[in-house]
């Protein structure tokens, strides 16, 4: 055995010896195990591995979260004025009384602690999570598998009338957070799931989804503006025939993030569309992670990540499209950029193509740059401050991944609190 | 009204002398043309005197009002009440042709300590101008410049010059790039806003711009300086002769 893997698997045995698994955990007991046992002979990510090459994961492993100062806004949380079914937790608690009534129609949800054994549920938890393991091994997904004391289950089975809204609400400067959410939208159905907040001090937290034949699934996630958190987020996803999946995230402050998207076509002539917009200051550091498997034919695939980056901060973007044999007319595209808006901040980024067909059209686009000087003078020669010049541009450039949200009310929601955010900044 | 003396200028990346002592003033309600042949630093003026990154000044001094340009930010000339039209307008993908316009005629309010203009006020004037300059709603609701034909950027410049209404306007070279259509289109919309308190300088190679936006003073400019100022009949001359003839008398 080699030394890498025996110091990771040491890691694994010691940041399990201190866990146990949930007492409630009853169904899902098996497929916990399954998990377990598969953290235990990958062991823990380690920054010696290729995947971890950019991104130093100590944080995310080590036994207990650092300690992280709350941060503290009196302005409204991100997407407070829609007519949403909220789901509350706290510190990674579910919070019934900060809740609404889970009951909405066209839609099961249930509590992923408290949930008796619901056979669709216990068919899929984990075993997205177990599949996205190959060809690379994702063992923060695993040990949240395992571990996971909260969560939802959705299943939707008709196009609700709202949005359901996922509130990560962040009190403690301690919480270490395990949040595993299975979703399934039915054939023919449509869910829009919000997702916002920070979490907790440390959160980790895995989304799997399944969305059936012509279903579409529209995910919008704003992770907040504390800074002082580290999160690692998985979201696995398989598409059926004619489906959508459509996700974006806005990432704004964050000492260490990693957001990895795992996608997988398995039947014809579905739609996934992943995208991401990050603004990060200081000691900010933005991973995104996504790897998309096409295995089925005439399926198209878009990622879009840009990056705004100042002060030092660090942004990555490993991105893959793998199309296998027989996965004939795939339209596969990726797209990472970013924005530095100094000398000191720095974006790294790894775009792998890998292909089995031959009638595919595939590609790749990564660029960073400065801000355009000739445009800047522009702006500033009709008389906009240097600070209002810079983030007009900023704002033009992060356009493009906020394009990706499908719903205009949403779009809004998502460009007029970065507007907020930026002009407010340069304006103090 | 714009006053420079003796303004001498470098490149700042290489030791190049571009300005070599220029001495000019344009007074209120007048409209100063400087012509001249390629390199001789007409170009390198107008940047200079709206902030331009890249150009040391090694002398003289640029004044508007009594305020000394030289020393100000580019947004706080342009506040000032100065007003650079670009010989290439610059193409700014993801930023409205309207929030662009907004942001810059609110931020001039603000700087001067003047109320911010409404939304609505905004709209009634942009749309009401856009108008007499051809410019049609759909080019407002595109980004800055991109996707527009050389006219059509050329109309946007002359448009925020209307709904910025500075008291100093220079025009680099508007004329290029331009039909005879849409060059009348453009100095019409130039005409418009002459009035007493506003000042225009014109920087053009040819004289056919100067048909259209009558100059009051002609200037010649070579190598750096001003070598010759006159009536409007000074570019009748140019345009007869060339530059040489000119060049050869005050050398």
């Amino acid at each position: 055995m080699n030394a890498l893997l025996k110091s990771k698997q040491e890691a694994a045995a010691t940041r399990l010896d201190s866990a146990s698994l949930p007492a409630a955990a009853g169904w899902s007991k098996a497929a916990r195990e399954d998990a377990l046992a598969r953290v235990r002979s990958t062991g823990l990510p380690s920054r010696r591995d290729e995947y971890w090459k950019y991104t130093r994961p100590d944080a995310l492993t080590q036994a207990d979260a650092t300690e992280a100062d709350v941060f503290k806004s009196d302005e409204p949380l991100v997407f407070d004025s829609f007519d949403r079914l909220k789901v509350v937790f706290v510190d990674g608690v579910f919070s019934a009384e900060l809740s609404d009534d889970l009951a909405l129609e066209g839609i099961e949800i249930a509590r992923l602690a408290e949930a008796a054994d619901i056979s669709w549920a216990s068919e899929l938890y984990g075993t997205l999570e177990a599949k996205g393991q190959s060809p690379v091994e994702r063992p923060l997904a695993a040990l949240n598998t395992a571990l996971a004391t909260d969560g939802v289950l959705i299943r939707c089975t008709k196009t609700p009338s709202k949005p359901v809204s996922l509130i990560y609400r962040r009190d403690s400067t301690t919480a270490d957070a395990m949040l595993h959410h299975v979703v399934k939208v039915e054939a023919g159905a449509s869910l829009t799931l919000l997702e916002n907040g920070p979490g907790a001090a440390r959160l980790n937290k895995c989304l799997e989804a399944l969305v059936a034949d012509g279903a579409e699934f529209h995910h919008v996630r704003a992770q907040g503006r504390d800074h002082a958190r580290s999160a690692a987020t998985h979201m696995f996803v398989e598409l059926g025939r004619e489906s959508v999946f459509k996700s974006f995230t806005l990432t704004v402050n964050g000492k260490l993030t990693r957001n990895e998207c795992v996608i997988e076509f398995t039947g014809d002539d579905a739609i996934a569309h992943v995208a991401g917009a990050a603004l990060g200051d200081g000691d900010f550091v933005h991973d995104d992670t996504v790897f998309v498997t096409h295995d089925a034919v005439n399926c198209e695939s878009r990622q879009v990540f840009k990056k705004v980056l100042r002060n030092g901060a660090t942004g990555v973007f490993q991105g893959k499209i793998l199309v296998q044999p027989g996965a004939q007319k795939t339209d596969g595209y990726q797209k990472s950029q970013s924005l530095l808006l100094d000398g000191d901040s720095q974006f790294l980024a790894k775009p792998e193509l890998e292909i089995y067909a031959d009638d595919v059209a595939c590609s790749h686009g990564s660029t960073s740059g400065a801000i355009d000087e000739d445009a800047l003078f522009y702006l500033r020669a009709r008389g906009i401050p240097e600070g209002i010049a810079t983030d007009l541009m900023t704002l033009a450039f992060l356009a493009e991944a906020v394009e990706e949200v499908e719903d205009d009310a949403l779009k809004g929601e998502i460009t007029g609190r970065l507007e907020g955010w930026l002009l407010r900044h340069s304006r103090a | 009204m714009l006053e420079i003396k003796d303004l001498r200028v470098k490149l700042e990346e290489e030791d190049k002398q571009i300005l070599k002592g220029v001495n000019l003033t344009v007074e209120a309600g007048k409209v100063h043309a400087i012509m001249g042949p390629n390199g001789s630093g007409k170009s390198t003026l107008s940047y200079v005197l709206s902030g331009k990154d890249g150009y040391e000044v090694t002398g003289g001094s640029a004044t508007l009002d009594g305020d000394d340009l030289l020393d100000l930010d580019p947004e706080e000339r342009a506040a000032l009440g100065l007003f650079l039209a670009f010989q290439y307008p610059v193409e700014i993908p993801g930023v409205g042709n309207m929030t662009f316009l907004r942001t810059a005629v609110n931020s001039q309010r603000k700087a001067r300590g003047e109320e911010a203009m409404s939304s609505t006020e905004f709209l009634k004037e942009i749309r009401a101008k856009a108008k007499e300059l051809k410019i049609d709603a759909e080019m407002l609701k595109r980004p800055v410049n991109v996707g527009f034909s050389g006219g059509e950027k050329k109309r946007n410049e002359i448009l925020q010059m209307a709904m910025l209404e500075p008291r100093m306007c220079i025009l680099d070279e508007t004329d290029s790039g331009l039909d005879v259509d849409a060059m009348k289109l453009v100095a019409d919309g130039v005409n418009a806003l002459r009035n007493e308190g506003r000042g225009f300088l014109v920087i053009t190679h040819y004289q056919r711009l100067l048909d259209h936006i009558k100059p009051d003073v002609v200037h010649i400019m070579a190598d750096g300086r001003i070598v010759k100022s006159g009536g409007p009949e000074l570019a009748l001359e140019v345009e007869n002769n060339g530059y040489a003839d000119i060049l050869a008398e005050v050398a």
